[in-house]
């Protein structure tokens, strides 16, 4: 496969990225609600081949955005985006099927990912036809694909339906079809959340497993700290659509510094009785894209909040390995 | 060959959906049905010409006469003309133009549709402006407009129909795209790389043929009755032998206060069934549709 | 007045699909004690919802209590008609379902909606109803103030607060919650079961917990009972249940959530295949099939629950081995080789 950007440059290069939506009209602006929503808001990150990197945070704070962003599935409003040294904006006909089989989305809710009226086989075959391999080798891939997802005895899910399959086999055929052209970088947004629980792990040691054979480099969308830790060695938190903390994913969650990463981390429960029931160190509230609060956005929720905080946006600033966008570190 | 066609025959059927679960509809498909029959064998069942003014047997006009009089099974017309011969022969009429008219609203319909719903944007903007400016239209109105400007011919209906009444199937096919185009397979389908047309021939369009079928079951029976209405008012097509234009005749020739009832009685029910059935099948249609409407 | 609030005596649901019956629950039994939140857990599938439905009767049509009896305070609840029943639901017993959240009618203020409660239900006056519905407000945690908004202008986890608030208004001696936070962020979940936790504590009352996720019950409940394939596996106080468990379904679940405060991301180890087909369930013990430690008499018997140790019941024909089993049960090979 041609690459632009020799091996040791960074596959992904976001510089900045916005996505702002316009909502409601004349009358929602009239009534002094902002009619912007900022999804994205500024978010500037690096992902070297290989890597895989987990995108962290609650709902709102933009990291589906993001996601769809990288598979050119929206389109930024602002900053820039690089693949492999080019700019995805711009990328059209032959260059964009080329970027489109680099380039790859598994879905979170593999009911929805899949239509329901086709076969398995025609399911999969369409990423075969579009990048205009020839219709002979198709059943061999597609064979070669689900076995990669180590679903056993391959041929007897063919021609099956996607309402015959259960949550976990379906999420393995959306992966597989994902891979069938042996795209370089994946994006997977929560594939597990809809998943039922005993059925997850399953699912994410295949992936880790595809991934490391691979080679792949990832982007793994969650809210779920454990499963971001299960799958990636560096993790990036977002908050209402800006990065808050980026750093690997052990010193994250062993030290974490940003205050909002230190909730986060205190939250998640663990299946042991013997753990902690203190209050968290995060006011009450829930994030509005259409109102963050001036400067920091977390600082109305943020225990350790002074005056610079709501008057100026925090940069990132170097921490050790991280990067932290905080006011306490910033100079 | 064989094969392929049954086939290909089956699975037609099977994207129609034909509604055979509801009684109704099964009803309306019946009736549909013999009056198909009816228009194709038109010749062989009428036992008159439907035109032809008759004479009886003592060299007078066959005039005025009661159903069941000298082989006119529904009597005849103030002119003499068989009653039974017209309304057989006015299935031709009634179903070319509601055939033609359901054709023409759902294929326009479908195909604003799916381009406003699908590409949004400017083009979005273009083709709702135009339904905006086809649902400010009154119907009837410009039918009987466009009559007087082109020659009188059941065609005028079509055609005015296809201009204008293609606006609800339009908004309804445009909201249904719109709710597909964020399903997440349609979503795979772009991020693997599948051309818009390729997405919308074979993600969208399945999903939106039986809401075009259920549109297109309504409009027949608008056509029928919008037909019928221009007819009846005068400014249909004096040759064409339609329901409309018996109740026009029996309308002109005071059928009411002759207590001639069946001048009007004939074509009345002829229409009645035709429209109902055009509305039971698609009252069919929406329950394979909605099911939970039935609740 | 005794321990115990509730107490589910061999419950057996079953649903008729067509000509078929299927079993959702086949002798179901544990204790809720009083002041206790006590959590139900097991994969989808497994009857949980089904049995805490079946506490105040909100189960399908086509369901029905076949055997045993569920004991409120004394009262048969099974036997109980259906004016009665009426009488109990929201009155003694309250009922979160799923997704409850979502539940809410978005025409009407949230004030509206527990007025309907408090004074349909509860007959209190105007000024009464009010009042107690800041004291709510304040017990859930919500500002007063936004007693006037309407569904939509609340986030998804204050919206489960007005769930909650909802289902105290009456004074409930036990709420019974089904996945009361499996939707939220896991800030916001945190804070709604240190709310919960909080009125126990504070009003007293007794709370079933239904989840899929061991964790939460971890955190928050006294006890836990698991369930699985209809049947109540094991049960006991919660920290006897994870940290020494005696069914090997337990320890498998234990395997398969992953637990960030320890060290190493050691594999997740799921419980490979699925749930028994509940119309035609296996002849001997459910989770046989699925289990890396069965025998033949586990195939052949379905083992009874018993008391293996004080207030600890299983179900299982090697629970005396139970020390060695969990020692393999914590390797991933173990799970590997299911025959």
């Amino acid at each position: 496969m041609k690459t632009n950007a020799p091996i040791n440059e960074p596959l992904i290069e976001v510089q900045d990225a916005r996505l702002h939506y316009h909502v409601g009209g004349g009358l929602a602006s009239m009534m002094g609600r902002s009619a912007t929503v900022k999804a994205v808001d500024g978010v500037s990150f690096t992902l070297k081949r290989g890597e895989s990197v987990g995108l962290l945070g609650e709902s709102g704070c933009g990291k589906t955005s993001m996601g769809r962003l990288l598979v050119k599935l929206e389109e930024a409003t602002g900053g820039t985006i690089k693949f492999d040294n080019q700019s995805i904006a711009d990328l059209r006909g032959d260059e964009l099927r080329t970027f489109r089989s680099r380039v790859q989305l598994i879905f979170q809710n593999p009911f929805d990912a899949i239509n329901p009226r086709y076969t398995i086989r025609k399911s999969m075959s369409e990423p075969l036809s579009n990048a205009r391999i020839p219709e002979g080798e198709w059943e061999g891939r597609i064979i070669a694909g689900l076995e990669l997802v180590r679903l056993p005895d391959p041929v007897q899910y063919l021609d099956r339906f996607p309402h015959q399959l259960s949550g976990g086999q379906l999420q393995r055929v959306v992966m597989a079809r994902a891979l069938i052209l042996q795209p370089e970088f994946v994006v997977a947004d929560e594939p597990v959340s809809m998943l039922d629980v005993s059925v997850r792990a399953g699912v994410l040691n295949v992936f880790r497993d595809v991934r490391d054979r691979l080679n792949l480099s990832a982007i793994y969308i969650s809210h779920d700290l454990a499963l971001v830790r299960y799958v990636c060695e560096r993790t990036i938190v977002m908050y209402l659509g800006r990065i808050m903390e980026d750093g690997t994913t052990e010193d994250i969650i062993r030290e974490p510094l940003h205050p909002y990463t230190q909730a986060l981390v205190a939250a998640v429960p663990v299946p042991s009785p013997d753990q902690s029931h203190e209050p968290l160190p995060i006011g009450r509230g829930a994030p509005d894209p259409r109102n963050p609060p001036s400067g920091c956005v977390f600082r109305d929720r943020c225990p350790k909040a002074f005056d610079r905080c709501a008057q100026e946006i925090p940069s990132k600033t170097r921490v050790g390995e991280r990067d932290v966008a905080c006011h306490l570190f910033s100079p | 060959m064989l094969k392929l066609v049954s086939n290909g025959i089956r699975s037609g059927f099977r994207s129609l959906r034909l509604p055979v679960g509801d009684p109704f509809a099964v009803a309306g498909l019946a009736i549909y049905a013999t009056f198909l029959l009816a228009a194709i064998f038109a010749d062989y069942i009428a036992p008159f010409d439907p035109t032809e003014i008759l004479y009886s047997k003592d060299f007078t006009l066959a005039a005025d006469l009661p159903p069941g009089t000298d082989g006119h099974i529904l009597g005849t017309t103030s002119l003499g003309r068989d009653i039974f011969s017209q309304i057989v022969f006015g299935t031709r009429s009634a179903l070319l133009v509601g055939a033609s008219a359901a054709f023409m609203v759902a294929l326009i319909g479908s195909i604003v549709g799916l381009l406003s719903g699908y590409f949004g944007g400017w083009v979005d903007i273009v083709l709702m402006r135009l339904a905006d400016i086809a649902f400010g239209i009154p119907f009837l109105p410009f039918v009987i407009v466009l009559a007087a400007f082109l020659e009188p011919s059941i065609w005028n209906v079509v055609f005015a129909m296809a201009l204008v009444l293609w606006r609800d199937t339009a908004r309804v096919i445009r909201s249904q795209v719109l709710t597909l185009r964020s399903r997440g397979y349609v979503e795979a389908a772009r991020v693997c790389g599948s051309s818009d047309l390729k997405i919308i021939w074979r993600h969208i369009t399945p999903n939106i043929l039986p809401l075009s079928f259920l549109y297109g079951s309504i409009a027949i029976g608008w056509a029928i009755l919008t037909e019928a209405s221009i007819s009846f008012l005068g400014f249909g097509d004096p040759e064409a032998i339609s329901w409309g234009y018996m109740l026009q005749d029996a309308f002109a020739s005071q059928a009411l206060s002759r207590q001639a009832y069946y001048w009007f009685v004939p074509p009345g029910v002829a229409i009645i069934l035709v429209v109902s059935a055009g509305f039971f099948i698609s009252r069919g249609y929406e329950a394979i549709l909605f099911p939970k409407l039935d609740r | 007045m005794t321990d115990t609030l509730l107490s589910f005596k061999d419950v057996e649901i079953v649903y008729k699909v067509g000509n078929m019956s299927i079993r959702a629950t086949t002798g179901a039994s544990f204790d809720v004690p009083r002041g206790a939140i006590v959590g139900l857990v097991g994969e989808s599938g497994c009857g949980k919802t089904t049995l805490a439905r079946a506490v105040t009767r909100v189960i399908a049509d086509n369901a029905h209590i076949a055997h045993g009896q569920i004991l409120f305070d004394g009262i048969d609840l099974v036997s109980l008609s259906d004016r009665d029943m009426n009488a109990l639901r929201w009155r003694d017993i309250a009922f979160i379902p799923q997704s409850a959240m979502n539940s809410l009618d978005p025409v009407y203020t949230v004030e509206y909606q527990l007025h309907e409660v408090l004074r349909g239900r509860g007959g209190l006056s105007r000024i009464d109803a009010r009042k107690r519905s800041k004291e709510l407000f304040e017990l859930v945690g919500i500002e007063t103030n936004r007693l006037s908004d309407f569904p939509h202008q609340f986030s998804g986890g204050m919206r489960q607060r007005v769930a909650i608030a909802l289902a105290l208004a009456l004074n409930p001696k036990l709420i019974i919650a089904d996945e009361p936070v499996t939707a939220l962020d896991v800030i916001v979940q945190r804070q709604i079961l240190d709310q919960l936790r909080d009125l126990q504590q504070k009003l007293g009352i007794s709370v079933i917990l239904v989840t899929h996720d061991i964790s939460v019950v971890a955190y928050i409940c006294d006890r836990t009972v698991v369930m699985y394939a209809g049947q109540v596996m094991e049960s006991s106080d919660t920290r006897a249940v994870l940290n020494e468990p005696y069914h090997p379904y337990t320890m498998g679940l234990k395997n398969a959530f992953p637990d960030i405060k320890s060290a190493g991301t050691g594999l997740l180890t799921p419980i490979e295949g699925s749930p028994p087909d509940l119309a035609n369930p296996p002849p001997g013990c459910r989770f046989a099939p699925r289990c890396p430690f069965a025998e033949a008499i586990c195939r052949a018997e379905n083992p009874q629950p018993r008391e293996i140790q004080p207030q600890h019941i299983v179900a299982c024909h090697r629970s005396q081995e139970a020390l060695q089993l969990r020692t393999e049960a914590s390797k991933y090979e173990t799970w590997q080789q299911i025959p």
